[in-house]
């Protein structure tokens, strides 16, 4: 039964796209919020964005979302929206504090996953974005598990240009292809920076062994762009605002828009299979 | 299942455990774990790091032995040593990986066996300090590796975050795990604090700035200092050289070499 409810759910989503990383800390959850944001600016798209990142959860706060509460209703638990067309689903909305942690074994983490995909009433979703934590665990092998019943377009995979970042990201890759997971492309973030002075630039996380460019065409996969360091991305992630909305002129936001453009092209070119035999 | 007391454990003759942790990924826990066993070693004292972080082990590389292979002896398995002096030994998962780029797939309990034969089973000899470098979060690495270093009650953690909010509120979180769990919390480092240009000097926040300190002073520990944001620290890392011997006028230098007296304070306090 909680199988046949977990797809029911999963029967109403035409999109999922899975934010991951092998490496912390190079911009999935900003890239995750960026893309709903960028998918949602067409208001006739309904846009879900699902933050599974159990111990680090920082959608919330990028979506100026911090403090609210989840509620139920008949239906399940609702999504908290910021816009009408983009709901969002975080443990952070489940802690009551800021200093609460949540220090769970693996089997814990996979049921609330489970949950968020089976109890939470998303309704009719155009795209399902999946933000994740670092690593290919738990909430990795879960989350591609439940999400069997639904139809995976793939995963982007976020990466900075240094080779401590790629040599994490190629097991990202490869655990992609231990389970089946189509890999959309690679986003190399962090990618050079113009000093805002003297307009020159600094490598700060050199790409020592050429980069993603270099990892992509040796693992033929796709890069889908390059993002500069700016500022003001991180502003507008601990102010809970778009970047791109914020700094429209910035290099960083036609470069995230390419890449959400190119995204979308892709789950363009899949179509949605109404029936899955499983 | 045979538990040694501690005096007869492979772990009788380390001095002092530090756990370098954080909530968030990416703020350089294992930067400033490699540092901090560089500059030890510079004060003439004997490091080992044991990384815990079993699908992301950034350590070996960070000093150019990531092709090395871990050998067994008597009491277990024998650390990397990464030169002749033998002065740091490592351990990491990236030494029994048979190809670099395979992933370790594994979930909670797997993990969780081989970090307590990580923290069992290596023969780590007389040590002053034992580093441990750990994954982001607090899940089953951290609960599994304060559990089994519990008995050898180590000295405390060091919490590495970077400026922003974002980050800074993954390391509330792991506050509290320390509270929790009972580990000492022998301060806060601010990553990755601002970038100096190295054509003009100027300097900008690109992670923004003074959310470690503020953490600091909220939550009641030490702070421990500000490390700039430095190329040539990235670039030392990526080629596993010996930054603080190599690059002692770079501008990350002092705070790092700042960090590693206070942690050397804190354990002549200790002794006292």
């Amino acid at each position: 039964a909680e199988a046949a409810e977990l797809r029911e759910r999963l029967r109403l989503v035409k999109h999922t796209v899975l934010v991951l990383s092998g490496k912390g800390g190079v911009g999935k959850s900003t890239f995750s919020a960026l893309l709903a944001h960028g998918l949602a600016a067409d208001e006739t798209k309904q846009v879900a964005l699902l933050d599974i990142d159990l111990c680090g959860p920082s959608i919330p706060k990028m979506m100026g979302l911090e403090g609210e509460q989840v509620h139920q209703s008949g239906s399940g638990w609702s999504p908290v929206y910021v816009e009408e067309n983009l709901g969002v689903m975080s443990v952070g909305f489940l802690l009551s504090s800021p200093d609460d942690a949540v220090i769970w074994r693996g089997p814990k983490k996979n049921g609330l996953i489970k949950q968020f995909l089976r109890d939470v009433d998303w309704g009719e979703i155009d795209y399902l974005i999946v933000d994740t934590p670092p690593g290919t665990s738990d909430e990795h092998l879960s989350i591609v598990q439940y999400l069997g019943a639904a139809y995976v377009d793939g995963a982007v995979i976020i990466t900075t240009p240094q080779e401590v970042s790629l040599q994490d990201v190629r097991k990202e890759i490869n655990f992609c292809h231990k389970v089946k997971l189509p890999i959309i492309g690679v986003v190399e973030n962090m990618s050079g920076f113009i000093c805002p002075k003297c307009k020159n630039e600094s490598q700060i996380f050199p790409p020592t062994t050429g980069g993603a460019e270099k990892m992509c065409q040796n693992l033929n996969v796709s890069l889908l762009g390059k993002v500069p360091l700016d500022p003001q991305i991180a502003k507008s992630c601990d102010n809970g605002q778009s970047f791109l909305s914020e700094a429209p002129e910035s290099p960083a936001t036609s470069s995230y828009r390419s890449i959400i453009q190119r995204i979308q092209e892709y789950c363009d070119q899949h179509h949605f299979q109404e029936e899955k035999i499983i | 299942l045979i538990i040694f007391p501690p005096e007869r454990s492979n772990l009788a003759g380390v001095r002092h455990i530090l756990l370098v942790l954080s909530g968030k990924g990416g703020v350089g826990k294992s930067t400033i774990s490699t540092e901090l066993a560089l500059s030890l070693r510079h004060s003439g004292k004997k490091v080992g790091i044991l990384d815990v972080d079993l699908c992301g082990p950034s350590i070996p590389r960070m000093f150019r032995v990531q092709n090395s292979d871990v050998h067994q002896c008597d009491s277990g398995w024998v650390p990397v040593f990464v030169d002749q002096d033998k002065s740091i030994s490592l351990m990491s998962i990236g030494f029994l990986l048979e190809k670099p780029d395979d992933a370790v797939v594994w979930r909670g309990p797997k993990k969780n066996a081989l970090i307590k034969q990580f923290v069992g089973d290596v023969a780590w000899g007389d040590l002053d300090f034992l580093i441990v470098d750990t994954p982001p979060g607090t899940s089953d690495e951290h609960i599994s590796t304060v559990e089994a270093l519990r008995p050898y009650r180590p000295l405390g953690a060091i919490l590495v975050t970077t400026p922003q909010a974002v980050a800074v509120g993954d390391v509330r979180r792991e506050l509290t795990f320390c509270k929790k769990t009972g580990l000492k919390v022998l301060g806060i480092v601010e990553n990755m604090s601002g970038f100096v240009c190295p054509h003009c000097s100027e300097c900008t926040n690109i992670f923004s700035k003074g959310g470690g300190e503020e953490l600091a002073k909220h939550a009641g520990v030490p702070f421990l200092g500000c490390v700039p944001l430095d190329p040539q620290l990235s670039q030392s890392l990526e080629d596993g050289r010996d930054f603080i011997q190599e690059f002692p006028k770079s501008s990350a230098f002092p705070a790092l070499a700042h960090i590693a007296q206070q942690i050397l304070d804190a354990t002549s306090q200790r002794s006292s």
